[in-house]
């Protein structure tokens, strides 16, 4: 007994779309049996995870709050995943931009006269700050073939201890009691809140617009051109004249910018100060929903909610039902598994050939 | 006395080096057959926290490292199915596993953490172990000490000495070829994933069970990425495997005494000590192999699919 795959001729667009809604069921039932297995009801573990989160005004803001950062940092790393350049490393690039676009906010604090100027120098430092982390893997990878994958992993878990290490040293509120934390912005340092005494800020705006630039420069450009391209077909891409060099730098520098932005978002938006760690692994999760958005802007989008939809969800369930966060991750990272193995369907005709195996 | 004072930082660095030799090596064969997997850290978590549990259920130590291997196992063969046998990327494919085993070890380890128990027991024969300057790092080491010396010249005699050896060495550098000549691409490269899980599998139960014998969620901090990047390190051959373990074995020991010492240096910059050193290793070996060298397997992460 073996299995075959042949590739199929015409990709139907029907089962390119399916694949990842059948993944998605079939995580939700091996969730449930695990729910089941683990003595708790599944209809009641479904009802937490994907509806009440949907239905009240309060949780659907933070799963549009979860949802930004993710669809931010997730458009940026669909640059480099499509152009077979794997920038792990976005966690740290998020890390960084919120420490350095931070780091403004801190020096700033209790400024007198014009302040208009603060926010808008917060979100390009973090997300130059972003950019220069992104290229120190980038340039390892062309001046001397270090692969990018250990090495932009590495400096994630650098990333946390710098921020670790400023939070509790230097940036550290003087006045505070000796809290690991550093002072609360001043408003001028804040994104605004779209509406008044909501908790959804403008970095839901900034993720909304970074993704319909990112469809608009995918489909549009000859720089989205080339990402495809080198996508589809590496060599097809060098004998066009596409230069390797300059489109690794270019889509990390993307990535990077995308990933720091959102850091000093996340930053600015939602928590007001720097405290020592900033991310609940937003980096790692974007990875997941830049594969189960099929590296597409508007796939990215819904995979965002998605995966914010069952964030916010398992939050719920560790309250109702006791069931612990670890369960949410490992149903992420199963979900993103079973969207590969199901990409392979999609790609292939799977037959079972009687005889041995290749 | 400054003997035994050196033998104990030797029978440290061993220790520390052990889990990243145990699961370099176990990644060293799967590159080798042309398979990059990325899931060494959710492999290696997975076996610590599965090894732990079953340790404590069943109060054996050797129960817990053969059902730490066997979580490891289990897990890549779910990486073996999406990557060699319905030809998913790999990278992306061994992401899912690392987050899949962080997430499965937490749920699995849950009810363990704050427990402990007696580690791995060491050797010990009477009038060898007791030598002075040599007893305690030959003749007083735990079993998984042994069995990562042993894998390595299991592994490189297997590799370089043997007919399966051979082709598996084959089938990594070009699976075109090799499975034109008839050699069975994908059995191999499977049974290579599953060695490979099994193998960080035990590096993790070695954490759990005789390193620091309790269970901590994330317990294994990116050895599982470091043990990625000393196979590249080694340039793909077991004897420099176990050389770069002992150097980063080494590293982390400096590390752990120099936070003790307070040099005046925050501690956060010593805990980035190991991961700027990888960087660092990884520059230092691409510069040195500008003058020729081994390189990478030639079909390493590169998808097989037997007809196109």
């Amino acid at each position: 007994m073996r299995i075959d795959l042949s590739p199929r001729t015409n990709r139907s667009p029907l089962m390119d779309g399916l694949a990842p809604i059948l993944a998605f069921v079939v995580a939700v039932a091996i969730g449930g049996i695990v729910v089941a297995a683990m003595g708790r009801s599944p209809a009641a573990a479904f009802v937490t995870y994907f509806v009440t989160p949907l239905s009240e005004v309060w949780s659907l803001q933070e799963v549009a709050l979860k949802a930004a950062p993710l669809a931010l940092i997730a458009i940026g790393l669909a640059f480099c995943f499509r152009a077979n350049v794997w920038n792990i490393g976005a966690e740290g690039q998020f890390v960084v931009g919120g420490l350095f676009g931070g780091w403004i906010a801190v020096a700033t604090h209790g400024a007198e006269g014009n302040t208009l100027w603060v926010l808008p120098l917060m979100l390009a430092v973090g997300t130059l700050a972003g950019i220069a982390y992104a290229l120190i893997p980038a340039l390892l990878k062309v001046w001397l073939g270090v692969s990018e994958i250990l090495t932009s992993l590495m400096l994630v878990y650098v990333a946390e201890l710098l921020l670790d290490y400023m939070a509790r040293g230097p940036l550290r509120d003087p006045a505070g009691y000796n809290f690991p934390q550093s002072v609360t912005f001043d408003d001028a340092a804040r994104l605004p809140y779209l509406m008044e005494g909501d908790t959804l800020h403008a970095g839901v705006l900034i993720a909304l617009a970074a993704v319909i630039v990112a469809a608009i420069v995918l489909a549009r450009t000859l720089f989205g051109f080339e990402v495809r391209v080198v996508g589809a077909s590496p060599r097809a891409a060098r004998f066009a004249g596409f230069s390797d060099v300059r489109l690794t730098l270019a889509v990390f520098a993307v990535s990077g910018g995308a990933a720091g932005l959102a850091g000093i978002a996340e930053v600015a938006g939602k928590i007001g100060q720097l405290q020592p760690s900033i991310s609940p692994g937003y980096g790692f999760t974007a990875i997941i929903v830049a594969f189960l958005g099929r590296l597409s802007p508007v796939g990215i989008l819904v995979a965002a909610l998605v995966i914010a939809l069952t964030t916010i969800g398992g939050e719920g369930a560790q309250i109702d039902l006791k069931l612990p966060l670890d369960l949410t991750r490992a149903f992420q990272g199963l979900l993103l598994a079973l969207v590969l193995g199901a990409d392979a369907l999609s790609r292939y005709r799977v037959r079972f050939v009687p005889g041995t195996a290749t | 006395m400054t003997l035994d004072v050196l033998q104990m930082v030797l029978v440290t660095i061993v220790a520390a080096a052990t889990p990243l030799m145990i699961a370099a090596l176990g990644e060293l064969v799967v590159e080798r057959s042309g398979v990059l997997n990325l899931g060494v850290e959710g492999m290696m978590v997975l076996g610590a926290a599965t090894g732990f549990a079953v340790a404590v259920e069943t109060g054996s130590t050797l129960a817990g490292a053969v059902a730490g291997a066997g979580a490891g196992l289990a897990l890549s063969a779910l990486f073996g199915i999406l990557t060699v046998v319905l030809a998913a990327n790999q990278i992306a494919s061994g992401l899912a596993m690392t987050i899949l085993g962080l997430g499965l070890s937490g749920l699995v380890g849950a009810s363990y953490v704050g427990m402990k128990r007696e580690s791995a027991p060491h050797l010990a024969i009477p009038g060898l172990t007791d030598l002075p300057g040599i007893g305690r790092l030959f003749f007083g080491q735990d079993a998984f000490v042994y069995a990562g010396f042993a894998l390595v010249a299991g592994i490189a005699w297997f590799l370089w000495r043997t007919r399966a050896g051979l082709a598996l060495r084959a089938i990594g550098d070009d699976h075109t070829s090799t499975h034109a000549l008839g050699l069975k691409v994908r059995k191999v490269r499977f049974l290579a994933v599953l060695f490979g899980g099994a193998c960080a599998g035990l590096a993790g139960a070695y954490l759990s069970l005789a390193y620091t014998p309790f269970w901590a969620p994330a317990m294994t901090a990116g050895r599982g990425w470091i043990a990625l990047a000393l196979v590249v390190f080694a340039s793909w051959r077991p004897l420099r495997v176990m050389a770069g373990a002992m150097l980063f074995g080494g590293a982390t020991v400096l590390q752990l005494h120099a936070q003790a010492a307070g040099l005046g240096l925050p501690g956060q910059a010593l805990s980035a000590l190991p991961y700027l050193a990888t960087i660092l290793a990884l520059v230092l070996l691409s510069l040195g192999r500008r003058q020729g060298g081994s390189v990478a397997p030639a079909s390493l992460g590169r998808v097989f699919t037997p007809f196109r």
